[in-house]
């Protein structure tokens, strides 16, 4: 079984967690073209190198984010949202 | 046939004639060239050579032919989808594995026993509704039964009366049915070789060399070449070699992971999936069971199997059949599926002129062989996409018109 380290609970089951996909910049709904908006809904990062993706321990619904690398499945880290905030 | 057969058995140095000749040498520029030599690819290259008299053709293939997920894939051939443009689009497809055999001269191995969908919960006998309604108004044959008729379809099932997976009824395809995968590929490679096309086995794409919109040159580990037009169906790699052309797909990679038993004797005489337990099953002409089910939670780039899947597949298997608990697994085995927002495929034209898509095809596309290669290269002859590729367009996401076939079977083969 795969363990996946939650920012939370720590060290859990992969069992216990789902994924939400690859991180997004949130486009602007005012400005944004119809053209951006659809790409926004429907592309997301698929390389072959690390991408960061939302991830939820769905018993406690704490959502928060990883570093996985999509080829060889290491998870190079685990943080909470509020450190993307921060970086902002 | 037999007679061939007699002639073979009675001649003295018995001669060996491969179907698919040796890998020649590149030329240097080809009317099409085809990247992938899977299903798909070899499909067109037949349908160009047999139909539009195109064969200066050439298919590249990076490894052995249909080793990708034609090779991988657990043979499910179905038309009980959702959408109008979707269920008349796989009922050809249907239609031509009836006749493939005859139309290729070669033993596809098309067994025609009909998909038996269970249902455990209102909900889910609610939506068979809306598919079986979809379905006949196209003219396909299928059918909501009752658990009784679910009963006497697969008399070994655990109906799991008054149970929390108890079977209330189902939804019966039977047009569905599996074919030899290789049998399949082979079959179309041969007839296109004998036509001239030819097939480069080891000649993986490296990148396109592209002018005025146009794709001029493919660079490929053994040479460039230049090409009149060029089809992209390399399975799970589409969305990188798109990107090699400079056109981005709404794609994200999942494996998908099957396995097989060992052979028993025929017992299983109908494709049985569960939409709640996210498991098929189906028994091979060597008598082995093969499971599928949906694929992995999270993107990945790898055909790696996983414990966690093995065990899920085995749970659902078991808990439908409770007699398979005591045998054994043979193989287990993943693909790249190259998934789309809405499960329908991307076919059509791109933004470049000469490049043609025969992508997205996930974790359904087997089934789509013969008839994606009719009108690929329909598409391809007559450079104007195919009126009935028109709803896959890659454009159909920009538009918000969608083709949701999310909700297909147990998974979305
Ligand atoms: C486990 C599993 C189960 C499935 N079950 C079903 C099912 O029951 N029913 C169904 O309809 N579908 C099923 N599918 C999906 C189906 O297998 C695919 O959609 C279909 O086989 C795609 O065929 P293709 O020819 O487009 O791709 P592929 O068969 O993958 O062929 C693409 C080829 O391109 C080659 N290639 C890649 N990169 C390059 C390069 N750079 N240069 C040259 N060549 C390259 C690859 O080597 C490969 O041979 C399943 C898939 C998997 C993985």
């Amino acid at each position: 079984m795969k363990i996946l380290t939650c920012p939370m609970n720590g060290p859990r089951n992969i069992t216990e967690f789902q994924s939400f996909g690859p991180l997004k910049a949130d486009p602007d709904p005012e400005t944004t073209s119809d053209q951006d908006w659809a790409r926004h809904l429907f592309r997301a990062n698929n390389t072959r190198g690390v991408i960061t993706e939302w991830w939820r321990h769905v018993p406690s619904n704490y959502f928060f984010l990883a570093e996985r690398n999509a080829t060889t499945n290491e998870v190079i880290r685990t943080f909470d949202p509020s450190e993307l905030e921060a970086a902002q | 046939m037999p007679l061939r057969l007699l002639k073979y058995g009675l001649s003295k140095d018995y001669p060996v004639t491969g179907d698919i000749p040796a890998t020649p040498d590149l030329k240097p520029s080809y009317d099409v060239v085809i990247v992938g030599g899977g299903g798909h690819g070899l499909a067109c290259a037949h349908y160009l050579s047999k139909y539009h008299g195109i064969t200066n053709v050439a298919v590249l293939e990076k490894g052995y032919l249909a080793g990708g997920n034609t090779a991988r894939n657990t043979t499910t051939i179905r038309s009980n989808y959702i959408t109008k443009e979707g269920i008349a689009f796989y009922k050809e497809g249907v239609q031509l594995y009836e006749e493939m055999s005859e139309e290729l001269d070669f033993n596809v191995m098309f067994s025609q026993r009909g998909q038996l969908t269970l249902a455990h919960t209102e909900a889910t006998l609610r939506s068979f509704h809306l598919r079986a309604e979809m379905g006949k108004h196209a003219g396909t044959n299928i059918e909501v039964v009752d658990a009784q008729a679910v009963k006497e379809l697969s008399p070994h099932l655990n109906m799991d009366e008054g149970g929390p997976l108890e079977i209330i009824g189902g939804l019966w395809h039977s047009d569905g049915g599996t074919a030899r995968h290789d049998a399949v590929a082979w079959g179309y490679a041969a007839q296109a070789s004998r036509r001239g096309v030819e097939i480069h086995q080891r000649t993986e794409v490296e990148g396109f060399d592209i002018e005025a919109g146009n794709i001029t040159k493919v660079r490929t580990n053994r040479g460039t070449i230049s090409a009149g037009q060029v089809m992209i169906a390399v399975g799970g790699m589409n969305y990188d070699m798109t990107l090699k052309a400079g056109v981005e797909l709404p794609i994200r990679c999942f494996p998908l992971q099957a396995m097989v038993t060992q052979p028993l004797k025929p017992w299983l005489h109908t494709l049985v999936s569960s939409v709640s337990l996210h498991t098929y099953l189906v028994q091979s002409s060597r008598g082995e069971i093969v499971i599928g089910g949906g694929s992995d939670p999270y993107q990945l780039y790898s055909t790696r199997s996983t414990l966690d899947m093995k065990e899920h597949l085995a749970e659902g298997a078991t808990h439908l059949f409770p007699f398979l608990h005591g045998v054994r697994l043979l193989r287990q085995w993943a693909g790249i599926t190259d998934m789309t927002p809405d499960y329908s495929p991307i076919m059509g034209a791109s933004p470049l002129k000469n490049l043609w898509l025969d992508c997205g095809w996930g974790t359904w596309g087997f089934k789509a062989t013969p008839v994606a290669g009719k009108y690929m290269a329909q598409t391809i002859a007559n450079q104007k996409v195919a009126p009935v590729l028109e709803p896959f367009t890659m454009e159909r996401f920009a538009s918000f018109d969608l083709l949701n076939e999310m909700g297909a079977t147990a998974a979305s083969h």
